[in-house]
């Protein structure tokens, strides 16, 4: 059977900066990857060539058998297929949150009113913010909004779900429901390709871990393995930096990206 | 700490400033105050002394002149500058819409033409463009403005504002976080359809505040239409009072005109200002 998300030596470059330098995996159907790894490593880049936000630069993306990646392709369409969680929820901000999740329904799937309305309804009574139908987004806190926004893509039928650090721009108190949420949504087998930092979300949910550094995969398996026993020293030396960060300066000689990104002992 | 030295100064002795001076601060600035005050006073009395006050109001305030210009200021040149404006207005808007979204177009030719157009009519003077209309049959024989004198006044003004339009929205269209196009597209929109209900909508409300100073500004601007040689029941603001004026060889008119502008221009500057501080509460 075919993978739900197949990528094959899959590179971007911006300018001169080649930010993915060949990534190849695949994401099987009611599967949960988490993509973890260090800042610029280029996990945003590679969830945003999986829609085609950004246009790969060399490579092929298919998902559930339709290549993306083919020039004639209806993208529009393609996309309606996967929903994407952002960092910064990216909820519209005139809309209230009743029509921020009946919009696309409606112009792009061609819902009529009242359908459109009672899945928005059904959505975010899933996602717990039934009670907000009528508020305006800013009047959220950000973890509502990020349960809206998943509830905004999963109006739409996807057959994948990309999360890009869903949690990141939330309150720490926060973060729970958002990644409960995620937690059903996995349980109810959503296929998800979820970029995080939260470890201990990752070794629980995911069936797969890709640590990605510098732009190619470094290391990838169960999370037992990636995160309980890592082989490689450069994912050794992220995770002690990520689940320890009081004693990340410990490792500095461990990678020249760490020597850079402390500043020196001057002033 | 430092309150109690602050206002332990003023209470010590007086007369010992820091410094050896003879003169606390507070003392100081009250005579500059005072200095200010009375040179305004001096300037009143000069200006009331000097001033032709009977002259003045023969010239600018005659009663009767002032009554003949009613109730035609309101009934047909306000309402006639109304129509211009908002006439100017709406069509400027729409084209300032499609210009600034040339502008913004990933299709080279667009951009250019939409430069082009909006450099041209931003850096030329508006009279030069009813000009160019007055003379525009005569570079084009047969050519004729539809809506006639109401389309001459509406179309100069829509060249006018279209180009100013066009800068404000461009402004407001990448106003809009590119976060917003991108969840639109992740949903499924094409890219107008995400500029329809997502980007449009957004960068409108960000416009408003500086959109109503360009109305404003178009409603003065509306005076020149005057030079389209309007007359009868097309007079707009400026015009009738020019005219009223000449027959009456008086300014009185004038001042009625200004007044009625004000009556207008004022609120509007000031609705801007409360959407401004009220747009920038909310972010
Ligand atoms: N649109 C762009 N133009 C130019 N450079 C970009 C662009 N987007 C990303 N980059 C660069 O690509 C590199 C990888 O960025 P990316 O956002 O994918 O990293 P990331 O792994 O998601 O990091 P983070 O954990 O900080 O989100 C960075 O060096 C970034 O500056
Ligand atoms: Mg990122």
């Amino acid at each position: 059977m075919a993978h739900a998300v197949e990528i094959r030596d899959l590179h971007k470059s911006f300018g001169d900066l080649e930010v993915l330098k060949g990534v190849d995996f695949t994401v099987d159907e009611g599967q949960v990857v988490c993509v973890i790894g260090p800042s610029g490593s280029g996990k945003s880049t590679l969830l945003r060539c999986v829609n085609l936000l950004e246009q790969p630069t060399k490579g092929k993306v298919t998902v559930g058998g339709v290549e993306l990646t083919d020039p004639d392709v209806d993208i529009d369409a393609a996309r309606r297929r996967l929903g994407m969680v952002f960092q910064s929820f990216n909820l519209f901000p005139h809309l209230t949150v009743l029509q921020n999740v009946m919009i696309a329904q409606r112009r792009v799937l061609k819902r009529g009113k009242n359908e459109a309305e009672r899945i928005a309804r059904d959505n975010l009574d899933k996602v717990g913010v039934g009670a907000k139908c009528d508020a305006f987004p800013p009047q959220l806190s950000g973890g509502q909004q990020q349960r809206v926004a998943i509830a905004r893509a999963l109006a739409m039928d996807p057959e994948l779900m990309l999360f890009d650090e869903p949690t990141s721009a939330l309150d720490p108190e926060l973060v729970g429901d958002v990644l409960s949420v995620m937690r059903d949504l996995a349980r109810d087998g959503m296929t998800m390709l979820v970029v995080t930092h939260e470890m201990s979300f990752a070794r629980e949910v995911a069936d797969r871990v890709v640590f990605m550094d510098g732009g190619v995969i470094v290391e990838e398996g169960p999370p037992d393995q990636v995160i309980g026993a890592p082989q490689h020293a450069r994912t050794r030396t992220f995770l002690k930096r990520v689940l320890d960060p009081t004693h990340a300066e410990d490792d500095v000689s461990a990678g020249q990206d760490g020597a850079a990104a402390d500043s020196p002992p001057a002033r | 700490m430092a309150d109690q030295s602050m206002t332990a100064e003023p209470a010590g002795p007086a007369g010992r400033a820091p410094g050896g001076s003879r003169l606390s601060p507070r003392k100081k600035q009250r005579i500059s105050r005072g200095v200010q005050y009375v040179i305004l006073i001096a300037a009143v009395v000069a200006v009331a002394f000097l001033t032709n006050w009977q002259g003045l109001a023969q010239n600018f305030a005659k009663m009767d002149v002032a009554r003949q210009a009613f109730p035609d200021v309101f009934t047909v040149a306000l309402r006639n500058t109304i129509i211009y404006t908002v006439g100017g207005f709406v069509f400027g808007s729409l084209g300032g819409l499609l210009l600034a979204l040339m502008r913004l177009s990933s299709v080279r030719p667009y951009r250019w033409i939409a430069i082009v157009y909006i450099e041209i009519f931003r850096g030329l003077p508006a009279l030069l463009i009813f000009l160019l209309i007055l003379f525009l049959p005569l570079a084009l024989p047969g050519f004729e403005v539809p809506g006639g004198t109401y389309g001459q006044g509406v179309l100069g003004l829509t060249i006018v504002s279209s180009a100013y339009m066009a800068e404000t929205l461009r402004a407001g269209l990448q106003a809009v976080p590119k976060g917003q196009t991108e969840a639109a597209r992740s949903l499924g929109m094409s890219h107008s359809r995400a500029m329809i209900s997502v980007v449009i909508p957004q960068a409108i409300r960000i416009v408003i505040p500086p959109t109503t100073n360009q109305f404003v500004s178009l409603l003065k601007d509306s005076s020149l239409v005057l030079f389209l040689g309007v007359s009868g029941e097309y007079v707009e603001l400026t015009k009738f009072g020019n005219d009223l004026a000449s027959t009456t060889s008086n300014a009185t008119p004038i001042l009625v005109v200004g007044l009625t502008y004000l009556l207008v221009t004022i609120p509007l500057g000031y609705l801007a200002g409360r959407l401004e501080t009220r747009q920038a509460k909310g972010r």
